[in-house]
């Protein structure tokens, strides 16, 4: 391909090396090598996170926070240990600030819950962008309903960008949040979170941002975006599934009621009154889902090895690849070509089906998404009914997009 | 479909799906089992443009079912359609088989030709295809038409 081996990712990665790290790419599909492309929806995990796992069982566990004796004191400490090398990887201020989920979706729930009920009152405003993933439609609605605000819905773009004068003009005087994006799961656009919070801390509104496709793919500093709250899933930085993070400003969690109830995020309880516990414990009752923490350590300590910076380059190049090859396939349309992109190609063929596409490309051994990917009013304002997604990682190679353009190439001529 | 209301009238439901398994047993590799699937759902005018509507919907998370049922000389006669090729056509096969059948055989009907043809995957809850939840409709249609 003469086109394309000027834009073949450099030597940024040792991608053969590090695709030894993960078992499970070296398995089969339908009798064929996999070529994994669906880490958007959830990525492989390293050796070493699952190793961590099954360490922990097998040597450290006891519940967090509760005994005396040495074991549950070492399970702390590295449960703990975590909560600051998190803090270390999106660079927040206090590890206090740092609550662990189940995942992006608990996150957002959290606040819409605890926020909204202690913040929102009737005919104030939450906005959001035409480009949000239904967790981060749905708690809104669910809270506004409840207390009789409204949902805003900042308008995107052809391409899939936010138009930001829009946005400005849509953060008016009853918007008591904003909670937006960092990174699209159906588009791959790169919100500019900086700019946004900028404009709505101008008039006092604070800002949440959707970290769950951002933080796999590059380096994210909470304090540079000056984001009051920014929320990421464990399973998609490498980690384990049931685990994820929620960052929020000590002001606003301090502010906040608990979400839960129950043990650890308590200080004193009688049957009359209890005083709930400080930060972070408020909002995390219930034995947490230590191995899961332990787990999410190895797979920070994994991206940071690597080093986030050439895990953006390389992903940067290997998109550029595919976007280039992926054209060659007559009739094809991307969705989503926003100038700012990250690690996903989402795209239609003319007169064919997702979902045709998607179940010839199994047969294949090539593992896509196909559908509406949980925007579906994202879908309706393109008037499609899903796309197909390739989304990468840093263990995805040439090789794998190559597979993917030629499997694209033989179902398109089958169903055509 | 003609061709199914006049060759298969008189084949039980069971006599159809063996037959549909010798069919596919002559396929050598999927390939050639999509290709003849994509024919069926390419081929066939399902179902009658009026029932393309809200009502006779099935929302799948991947893909999109209509289906309408309705008596015919004491048989339920099923028409379907989808706006994906394979669905549609993996619909073809499941209106040969259980369309012009007593509306008790329809309700009854354990249908084990998806998974000998290799198809079961389609059939999938995870698939979210419309087509299980369409298997499901078809067998509640035999139940209600046969109270009639």
């Amino acid at each position: 391909m003469d086109v394309t081996t000027n834009i073949k990712p450099g030597n940024a990665l040792d991608v053969a090396r590090i695709r030894q790290d993960f078992p499970l790419l070296s398995r089969k599909m339908n009798g064929k090598p996999i070529v994994f492309l669906d880490s958007a929806a959830s990525s492989q995990k390293p050796e070493k996170v699952i190793d961590a796992i099954s360490e922990y069982y097998r040597a450290q566990h006891a519940n967090v926070h509760r005994g005396v004796y040495q074991l549950s004191q070492d399970a702390t400490t590295a449960f703990e240990a975590v909560r600051e090398k998190v803090r270390d990887f999106i660079n927040a201020p206090a590890s206090e600030e740092v609550i662990f989920v189940r995942g992006v979706t608990e996150g957002i729930n959290l606040v819409a819950s605890s926020f909204g009920r202690k913040f929102l009152r009737e005919g104030d405003e939450v906005l959001i962008t035409a480009m949000e993933h239904h967790s981060n439609i749905v708690p809104w609605q669910m809270i506004c309903e409840e207390k009789g605000a409204s949902l805003k819905v900042a308008p995107i773009n052809e391409a899939g960008e936010l138009i930001m004068e829009e946005f400005e003009r849509l953060l008016s005087d009853r918007t008591r949040l904003v909670a937006a994006t960092h990174v699209s799961n159906t588009l791959g656009t790169i919100n500019p979170i900086r700019e946004m919070v900028q404009m709505a801390h101008a008039k006092g509104i604070p800002v949440l941002v959707d970290g769950a496709q951002a933080a796999p793919h590059m380096k994210v500093d909470v304090q540079e975006l000056d984001a009051d709250f920014y929320t990421f899933s464990g399973h998609k930085v490498f980690g384990p599934t049931g685990i994820g993070v929620l960052y929020g400003r000590a002001k606003w969690l301090n502010a906040m009621p608990p979400y839960h109830g129950g043990g650890e995020m308590i200080k004193t309880v009688t049957f009359e009154k209890t005083t709930y516990a400080g930060l972070p414990h408020k909002f995390e009752a219930g034995t947490p889902d230590i191995a899961g923490v332990i787990g999410l350590g190895a797979a920070i300590d994994y991206v940071l090895e690597i080093g986030q910076d050439a895990i953006t380059q390389y992903e940067n190049q290997l998109l550029a690849y595919a976007t280039e090859r992926l054209k060659e396939v007559e009739g094809i349309r991307f969705i989503g070509t926003a100038r700012n992109k990250a690690s996903v190609a989402s795209f239609l063929v003319e007169g064919i089906h997702p979902y045709d596409l998607g179940a010839i490309l199994d047969k294949m051994g090539i593992a896509v998404r196909t559908g509406h990917h949980c925007t579906q009013p994202l879908m309706d304002w393109y008037g499609i009914p899903g796309t197909v997604r390739a989304s990468l990682a840093f263990y995805n190679t040439t090789e794998d997009i190559d597979r993917l353009v030629e499997g694209v190439k033989k179902a398109v001529a089958m169903l055509r | 479909m003609l061709r199914a209301e006049t060759n298969y009238k008189k084949l039980s439901i069971n006599d159809i799906q063996n037959e549909i398994i010798e069919e596919f047993s002559l396929f050598g590799d999927w390939m050639e089992k999509y290709e003849y699937i994509i024919d069926l759902g390419k081929s066939l005018p399902l179902i009658d443009e009026q029932y393309k509507d809200e009502e006779h919907l099935i929302r799948g998370c991947q893909s999109q079912v209509w289906l309408h049922a309705e008596m015919d000389n004491g048989q339920v006669a099923f028409t379907a359609d989808s706006d994906a090729v394979i669905t549609k056509g993996i619909i073809a096969l499941l209106v040969r088989v259980l369309s012009h059948q007593k509306p008790e055989a329809v309700a009854g009907a354990d249908l084990y030709f998806i998974d000998r043809i290799g198809l079961k995957e389609h059939l999938s809850p995870t698939r979210s295809n419309g087509l299980l939840s369409m298997v499901k409709q078809m067998k509640l249609y035999g139940l209600a038409l046969q109270a009639k």
